[in-house]
């Protein structure tokens, strides 16, 4: 399965969001992210949304057709810088902290909070890289843990 | 005027005027009772329906008989959604229509407040847009909105959610300026390119066929396909929707093709090598199994709205543009053009011979919908609107009935939704008290919204309903005829319950009824007579008559049942 990654700008309206998720869910469309947020310009919204190759024409096109949608631009994946950020809670006890420490370090992830049983990292990567670091942190035992969405720009104009 | 205090109630009487709106359909209630006051004293014309399905499918019927937008009112809750049913069927098959709705305060929303329901995300998937209107003075703005939505583009219904507290807010007019919808542009004007690889194929092709649907109605672009069509010699398919987009009376006309189409039309889009579609979405009761359906054409594939084309079948030359724009494009550049088609015409016309549409109605039987449809149509003169439920009755109709101009011809195609006819009939016959409004219902369809006819009658409405009481959902029966063993489970009605023609009284219509052939002409003649109240006809017919050709869902349309004969094959 390929993925696309299409960028969804949105009037900053109530009820936009709604509309894309049921438009998404109505036409029966696979989506593996999706992520919303303000960008610079007032008024306006961006969405990131993941989907397959085969369902990403019918996806634009039915976006597309919400007043509220205005652009949507399929990224080209030579060109996208994409990024997420993950929030992880791990267990840790007097044997394990130090190995956890150092493999969050080694993973570039940033401790955000230690406690005496637990510590919560920060890592902001790619799903690949965050996919990695979660793997490397279950054997200590995760105990929540929580992803942002993808967001994506192109780096051409 | 500018200075002028006014509630948010008046604010959208007056933007109904403003707008042009001379009808509106509704249903009053706590929560839209602010905006009934001012309707009271409104030019503006309120038609009381007796249930919110029916004032939806009568904003329906006036806009597909018109071209014009339909308006209804409901209150919250139970009045918004019993909205739902025409509103989703208005998108289906594209029929502009704004809806206003009351909603419960703005400080009780959220709260479960006494009829309160979510009407805009209950109403989201059925609309093409809607709003929660929060302020007064943006009413106007809003509402010009939605009609411009409504109507422009693919046309479908949009639905505008007013609180209670709203409604009362006082404020002034504020003239609606300019439409400003970053997200909403569409295109109208083809692709010069796309018309001319059209154009190419459209010259090399030997097998062509010209495949038109509700676009074509909803663009009024008739008088362009009737050029195209007949300057080169380009057979034509109406779909469902399309009837009456080409005249039936044009030897180029081939009818309605798909499950219950007639064999040409069918079968000529089968044989064909290029399909020139416009304003149609390939709809699988067209198309059957999409793998099978023409396989050796190529596809032209004109729409106004881009996601139809490559829904279902991708096309070589896709054309995203209003229909009519698209045909005159392709005139233009085909200007003198004359196509290698005899051979193709012989081959359909041959067709038309050996596989006429035929039924066969003995002077002692029971009363069969074709023969029936024939001798309406005989003293009519081709000069009725047709309003068709859903079911038999509809396809025979829609298989018998010579259409020769558009909007003659409403019925429910892409929802398929029984009790469509009598409301949208009210409604067509409201925006046309000088013409004849005829509606051909079921009994069973009839039965989900036979109070409209009391609508008729206190609205001074006179509309005509056959009700063909088979006693029976007749195509129900037909499947499990044919797919479940003659296990009639749940489709039998009744010839005899209720009395069609005491109802009628009893809701202030005239009630006629016929049952023999010798009485038909009589009978239609007495009902065509009748003009200073609604007339109903109970017209008992065949309960065991099936709908020929058929093609099973899912089936090849190389594989065309042409009567109950070829069942046993199944
Ligand atoms: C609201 C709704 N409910 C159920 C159906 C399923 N349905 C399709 S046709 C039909 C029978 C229609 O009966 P009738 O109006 O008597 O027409 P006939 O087929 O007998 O001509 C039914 C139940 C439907 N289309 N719409
Ligand atoms: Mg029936």
């Amino acid at each position: 399965m390929t993925e696309r990654i299409l960028s969804v700008l949105v009037e900053d309206k109530p009820g936009v969001l709604a509309r894309v998720s049921s438009t998404i869910s109505r036409r029966g469309f696979n989506i593996s992210s999706l992520s919303v947020g303000p960008t610079n310009i007032e008024g306006r919204s961006k969405m990131t949304i993941v989907t397959e190759l085969d369902a990403v024409e019918q996806v634009k096109k039915q976006l597309n057709k919400l007043i509220n949608v205005i652009k949507i631009v399929e990224l080209d994946p030579e060109l996208t810088i994409e990024t997420e950020v993950l929030l992880l809670k791990v267990s840790i006890n007097k044997e394990s902290q130090t190995s956890v420490i150092e493999k969050a370090n080694l993973s570039n992830a940033k401790s955000v909070d230690v406690g005496q049983d637990y510590a919560i990292f920060e890592l902001t990567g790619t799903s690949k890289d965050l996919d990695k670091f979660e793997k490397l942190m279950k054997p200590y035992g995760i105990i929540e843990m929580v992803r942002g969405g993808r967001i994506a720009l192109q780096t051409t104009v | 005027m500018n200075k002028e205090n006014l509630s948010g109630a008046e604010l959208v009487v007056r933007s109904l005027e403003y707008l042009n709106i001379s009808t509106v359909f509704g249903v009053p209630g706590g929560a839209i009772l602010p905006a009934y006051d001012p309707l009271y004293d409104s030019p503006v014309r309120h038609v009381l329906a007796r249930h919110e399905q029916g004032a939806g499918h009568m904003a329906e019927g006036y806009a597909q008989a018109t071209g014009e937008i339909g308006v209804v009112i409901a209150t919250s809750g139970p009045g918004a959604t019993n909205l739902i049913t025409s509103l989703a069927n208005a998108l289906m098959d594209s029929t502009p229509l704004l809806a206003i709705t009351g909603q419960v305060a703005t400080t009780s929303i959220g709260n479960d407040a006494f009829q309160e329901a979510y009407t805009v995300g209950l109403s989201m998937a059925a609309t093409k847009h809607n709003y929660l209107v929060t302020k007064a003075s943006e009413i106007p703005q809003v509402l010009k909105e939605a009609k411009y939505i409504a109507t422009t583009g693919r046309p479908g219904p949009v639905l505008v959610d007013i609180p209670k507290d709203v409604l009362n807010e006082v404020s002034k007019w504020v003239e609606p300026g300019p439409i400003n919808l970053p997200g909403y542009k569409p295109t109208l004007e083809p692709n010069p390119k796309m018309i001319q690889q059209a154009v190419e194929l459209i010259k090399k092709s030997k097998k062509p066929i010209l495949y038109i649907g509700g676009g074509v109605i909803h663009a009024r672009a008739h008088k362009e396909i009737f050029e195209l069509s007949t300057k080169y010699n380009i057979p034509v398919v109406t779909t469902l929707m399309g009837r009456g987009g080409f005249p039936d009376g044009n030897s180029l006309c081939l009818g309605m093709p798909g499950m219950h189409g007639n064999y040409t039309s069918t079968t000529s889009i089968q044989q064909s090598d290029l399909l020139i579609a416009i304003g149609v979405r390939f709809d699988d009761r067209v198309t059957a199994n999409p793998d099978y359906f023409a396989q050796n054409a190529k596809v032209i594939h004109a729409d106004i709205d881009p996601a139809e084309i490559g829904k279902v079948r991708e096309a070589e030359v896709p054309i995203v543009g209003d229909a009519k724009s698209v045909v005159i494009g392709l005139i233009e550049m085909l200007g003198e053009t004359v196509l290698d088609v005899n051979d193709w015409l012989e081959v359909i016309s041959k067709m038309k011979n050996d596989f006429p549409l035929t039924y066969t109605q003995k002077d002692d039987g029971p009363l069969k919908v074709p023969f029936v449809l024939e001798e309406i149509q005989k003293l009519t003169k081709d000069e009725a609107i047709v309003v068709s439920g859903v079911g038999q009755h509809q396809m025979w109709i829609s298989q018998h009935w010579k259409f020769e101009k558009p909007n003659t011809w409403l019925n429910s195609g892409g929802l398929g939704t029984m009790g469509y006819a009598l409301p949208a009939a009210i409604g067509a016959k409201a925006a046309y008290p000088d013409r004849l409004v005829l509606a051909l219902d079921g009994d069973g369809c009839f039965q989900m919204t036979c109070q409209e006819l009391i609508t008729a009658s206190t609205e001074n409405i006179p509309l005509k309903i056959v009700v063909f009481n088979n006693g029976n959902h007749g195509m129900v029966r037909q499947w499990q005829k044919i797919f479940y063993n003659n296990r009639f489970s749940a489709s039998e009605l009744t010839h005899h319950t209720p009395d069609y023609v005491k109802l009628a009284e009893s809701m202030g219509a005239v009630g006629l009824r016929v049952s023999q052939k010798s009485e038909v002409k009589n009978v239609f003649e007495q009902m065509l007579e009748i003009n200073d109240k609604p007339v109903l006809v109970d017209c008992v017919v065949d309960p065991e008559d099936m709908v020929f050709p058929m093609v099973p869902s899912g089936g090849s349309n190389d594989k065309i049942l042409l009567s109950e004969k070829d069942l046993e094959n199944l």
